[in-house]
């Protein structure tokens, strides 16, 4: 038995939508580092947070995508790691308030490895910072997501991994003709592969491209690993209007797609770039009609 | 003597190591630089962008690749310089203002060096003014500007309209990559150009050289 059996024991988890367009709309300046707000306006991060437990959300995530100490030095912020992941649990847990698990977010670190941009022992050690607060602060399991290099993913899990808590990883499939390969030129099967043998708890899609491309790389990843499988879609590909994305796809059409994420082995389904509360909300109601 | 069949072979697959061997021991016998890089190593890094459209190369083959190219060029460039021969093209090249990723600008310079230009690499997060500075220091014909972030592309607009402001606009070349830019977004704005990967923003540079 998985350690995310109980999660998923009563059918397929609807978890969250994206967090960073919200926190724009509620003033986090353009370019600014969203990871910051958890020091200085929680109570806006917070209300983001509380709006995807209201529209039904059973998994909450944390605002601590680029909380690694790596990122962090970029906006001079890296002494702070620990300080800033801890608030971002303390957050959605209030958000969450007994209604919503939560599952941590631990982002790439944003360096390449294989350009000696940084070296495996620096990320192995800024991941298990980011863990450590991570899981000190109460979260209740760890997403490793976004992820585009193998060996990137397997330091952050096997940093992750010695917390104790159950780990996700998520990968972001957005390149080639079919989006079907990460940057790095990963396939769906590599990455369930290595991270079912590296000790991950469930693995999984998310970023990247919309949400009828993630049925197929469900398939393909349910075809060579038995975990569950964790899948956040983008609200289609953005469009460009007076200098502002647009998402494509409406709330309604994105969520006729948890039928077919179920059938290909989905287990955990939610939205990344683009989705609101209002496409939690349209997928919460296609689960009651599965 | 020297096999520049391996040379190109080197190149193709990313094998550093043998590329500056290879040119190492061409050199000794008195090959020209020049023929080097334009009859073996250019067509082998035109063969590496051509497989990464294909789709059987992705982002590390591509860094191997330019790896390989560059440790080659490193040898060359002295001699090139010493011979009076000019770089295919100066490109001043960063990720905009408010914007900290740089992966995808870093392999566009690394493709851009092996594809023979000068790179002068202003980091990330650069505000318009040292583009106009390096611009002007650097005599650059060619602006290439990289975002990663949607709320982050309206500085590459901002930075246009410096160049504008400035009066060098017309003297240079903008082109615009990165992960959510589009070419219409390219030409909302008002760039010359827009390279969808790192190896569209080579062949984009080249056609700029040549026109300049």
């Amino acid at each position: 038995m998985g350690r995310l059996e109980e999660w998923i024991a009563g059918g397929v988890v609807i978890t969250d939508g994206a967090w960073g367009t919200r926190l724009q709309e509620l003033g986090l300046e353009p370019g600014a580092l969203p990871d910051a707000w958890n020091l200085e306006r929680p109570d806006r991060v917070e209300q983001v947070a509380r709006e995807y437990v209201e529209a039904g959300s059973e998994v909450i995530l944390t605002n601590t995508f680029r909380s690694n100490r790596i990122t962090l030095a970029g906006a001079g912020l890296e002494g702070r790691a620990a300080e800033i992941n801890a608030a971002g649990v303390a957050i959605s847990r209030r958000a969450a308030a007994g209604r919503a698990r939560v599952a941590a977010s631990i982002g790439p670190s944003g360096k390449m490895l294989m350009a000696g941009e940084v070296t495996p022992a620096e990320l192995h050690a800024a991941f298990l910072e980011q863990a450590g607060a991570l899981a000190a602060a109460g979260a209740d399991a760890l997403l490793i997501e976004t992820m585009s290099d193998l060996e990137e993913a397997r330091i952050a899990l096997s940093a992750a991994r010695t917390t104790g808590l159950p780990v996700i990883v998520s990968f972001a499939f957005d390149t080639g003709r079919n989006r079907d390969r990460t940057m790095m030129g990963v396939t769906p099967e590599q990455a369930a592969a290595e991270m079912a043998a590296g000790g991950a708890d469930a693995v999984g899609a998310n970023c990247g491209a919309g949400i009828d491309r993630f049925v197929p790389l469900c398939a393909r990843m349910r075809a060579v690993c038995s975990l569950p499988l964790w899948i956040k879609a983008n609200a289609g590909l953005p469009e460009w209007r007076d200098g502002r994305a647009f998402y494509s796809a409406a709330p309604g059409d994105f969520a006729a797609y948890l039928a077919p994420l179920k059938e290909a082995g989905a287990a955990f389904v939610g939205g990344c770039c683009g989705t609101t509360p209002a496409f939690i909300r349209a997928l919460a109601a296609a689960r009651e009609s599965l | 003597m020297a096999d520049l069949q391996k040379l190109y072979d080197a190149v193709l697959n990313g094998d550093q190591k043998t590329a500056v061997a290879v040119t190492q021991e061409a050199l000794a016998e008195g090959f020209d630089p020049m023929e080097l890089i334009t009859k073996h190593m250019v067509p082998a890094m035109d063969e590496v962008g051509r497989r990464f459209e294909c789709e059987e190369y992705f982002v590390p083959e591509l860094l191997l690749s330019a790896r390989a190219m560059k440790g080659a060029l490193e040898l060359l460039r002295p001699l090139l310089a010493a011979s009076g021969a000019e770089p295919v093209g100066r490109v001043v090249i960063g990720t905009v203002k408010g914007d900290l990723h740089d992966i995808g600008k870093n392999l566009v310079a690394s493709m851009l060096e092996g594809g023979g230009f000068e790179v002068i690499d202003l980091g990330a997060d650069v505000a318009p003014e040292r583009f106009i500075e390096a611009v002007r220091e650097k005599n650059a014909r060619i602006v290439a500007l990289s975002a990663l972030l949607t709320v982050t592309m309206p500085s590459m607009r901002k930075t246009i309209e410096a160049l504008e402001q400035a009066g060098v606009r017309s003297d240079v070349k903008v082109m615009v990559g990165g992960a959510p830019v589009t070419a219409q977004f390219a030409a909302e704005i008002g760039a010359d150009g827009y390279g969808e990967n790192a190896t569209a923003a080579v062949a984009l540079a080249r056609k700029f050289a040549q026109a300049g």
